[in-house]
């Protein structure tokens, strides 16, 4: 993250409220996305995705008190987007629900990063107390996700075989 | 044209978006240019009822369709000219129009020229990808030379159309680069652009993850923020000499004014328009 680093608890919360709600929005439009290509089981695993994000969007709205999410515009991101969003770069249409797993774990592991870089940052206090908090949410979220992955079979060779692919000029 | 129906007032980027779900590949760089458009207006305060935006033929022309402002996607290659008409018919409104490589530098090629010179003051986003990607991987304007496909085999041989040197040199006010894979940097330019004066440019860096898959390496070729922003026409044409095609951020920012039709207006209002068309 660049520009005014969060130097209070609300400016560090807004920040996180934007992460969970950058990631929410980004797996509701990989679930469409995913559905528009007939991939049924990664629609679905995005859309429950997009569901859990959105709760843990709210969840920091409760814990706050906010009725809406605060503006995000004193801050910006080192990457690209949000450290918790997909980047779009890594879908295939064939993907399979395990290879959606890895990237929501990536994604998961990504944020647990983000927010240890706060605690170790050169923060008031109760910034730093906050991020230790939201960092051992999100490495909660690893485990929880890695336990999603055991239960799901890794794709089987020759997944992204298409006897029909969309790249082939006519 | 289609009717946006918001009931209420639009602030958030969703609310700039459709009901219709894009149909794009996975990974295809126009979602990039969705989002940042969406986050521009939002960041604009534009209501959805005064943006227009207009397309021509292609994957990227798709977009009227996404986003809940007036829309209408018009025929391959003339999307400026409908965006100049409406512009000119309701200079209320704020005009976008959006394209890709091939709709824009080839089969409207000549209407980009025109379009540049005129200045009329709207914004004109191009999805480059440097392929038609709707037919199936045809070389565009934009393709590198040497690039080898199945339908132009060891390259075309042609060199590649210049955008950026070409919307310069023909007077668009405001010349800037952006990349999908950064929509929030994206959208910062397209709020620059559209509040430029005159005839915006804003080319996009936009990958076709189909049929140039090799074009996912743009990520780490593109240079956030390596183009600034100057009045200087000679600077520009001289730090375009050094352009290799990754270079982002705004490379001009003319004072040139928008082009005004001159005497009275054809068209009072619409309900006038409307009453020309009753049988």
């Amino acid at each position: 993250m660049t520009g005014r680093m969060p130097r209070s608890v609300d400016d560090f919360m807004a920040c996180a409220c934007a992460m969970e709600a950058e990631a929410a929005e980004r797996y509701a439009e990989l679930a469409d996305l995913m559905a528009a290509h007939a991939n049924r089981d990664v629609a679905g695993l995005f859309a429950k995705l997009a569901v859990i994000e959105g709760k843990h969007r709210d969840q920091i709205l409760e814990q706050m008190r906010w009725t809406t999410a605060p503006s995000s515009h004193t801050f910006e991101w080192e990457t690209p987007e949000a450290p918790e969003t997909t980047d779009p770069g890594d879908l295939h249409y064939l993907m399979t629900p395990h290879h959606a797993l890895k990237l929501a774990e990536h994604n998961e592991q990504r944020a647990v990063e983000f927010f240890e870089r706060f605690v170790r940052a050169r923060l008031p206090a109760a910034v730093r107390k906050a991020a230790a908090e939201m960092a051992e949410e999100e490495r909660e979220h690893v485990r929880l996700i890695q336990e999603w992955l055991a239960k799901v079979p890794p794709p089987e060779r020759g997944w992204d075989d298409d006897p029909d692919p969309p790249n082939v000029a006519d | 044209m289609n009717q946006t129906t918001t009931s209420h007032q639009a602030s958030a980027p969703g609310d700039y978006k459709s009901d219709i779900k894009p149909v794009w590949c996975p990974g295809c760089g126009d979602f990039g240019v969705v989002n940042a458009l969406a986050k521009a207006l939002a960041k604009m305060s534009l209501q959805p009822e005064n943006v227009g935006i207009v397309s021509g033929i292609g994957c990227s022309s798709r977009i009227p369709a996404y986003m809940s402002c007036y829309g209408f996607h018009g025929v391959h290659g003339r999307a400026l000219a409908a965006g100049t008409g409406l512009k000119i018919a309701r200079p209320d409104l704020t005009v976008i129009v959006t394209g890709g490589d091939g709709d824009g530098y080839s089969i409207g090629g000549n209407h980009f020229l025109h379009a540049c010179r005129r200045n009329v003051d709207m914004t004109y986003i191009v999805m480059d990808n440097r392929v038609y990607g709707m037919t199936k991987g045809q070389a565009s304007p934009t393709t590198e030379p040497d690039w080898d496909s199945k339908l132009s085999p060891d390259g075309t041989g042609l060199r590649e159309f210049l955008p950026m040197v070409i919307a310069l040199a023909s007077g668009a006010n405001f010349i800037a680069r952006g990349y999908t894979g950064d929509p929030n940097s994206l959208a910062e330019l397209l709020v620059q652009a559209v509040r430029h004066p005159g005839f915006s440019f804003v080319e996009v860096l936009s990958p076709c993850i189909t049929f140039r898959p090799e074009q996912l390496e743009w990520k780490k070729r593109v240079r956030a923020g390596a183009l600034k922003p100057t009045a200087d026409m000679t600077r520009a044409t001289r730090r375009l000499l050094r352009d290799d095609g990754f270079d982002l951020g705004v490379l001009y920012a003319g004072s040139r004014s928008p082009y005004e039709p001159r005497g009275p207006r054809a068209t009072k209002d619409v309900s006038e328009l409307e009453r020309r068309f009753v049988l």
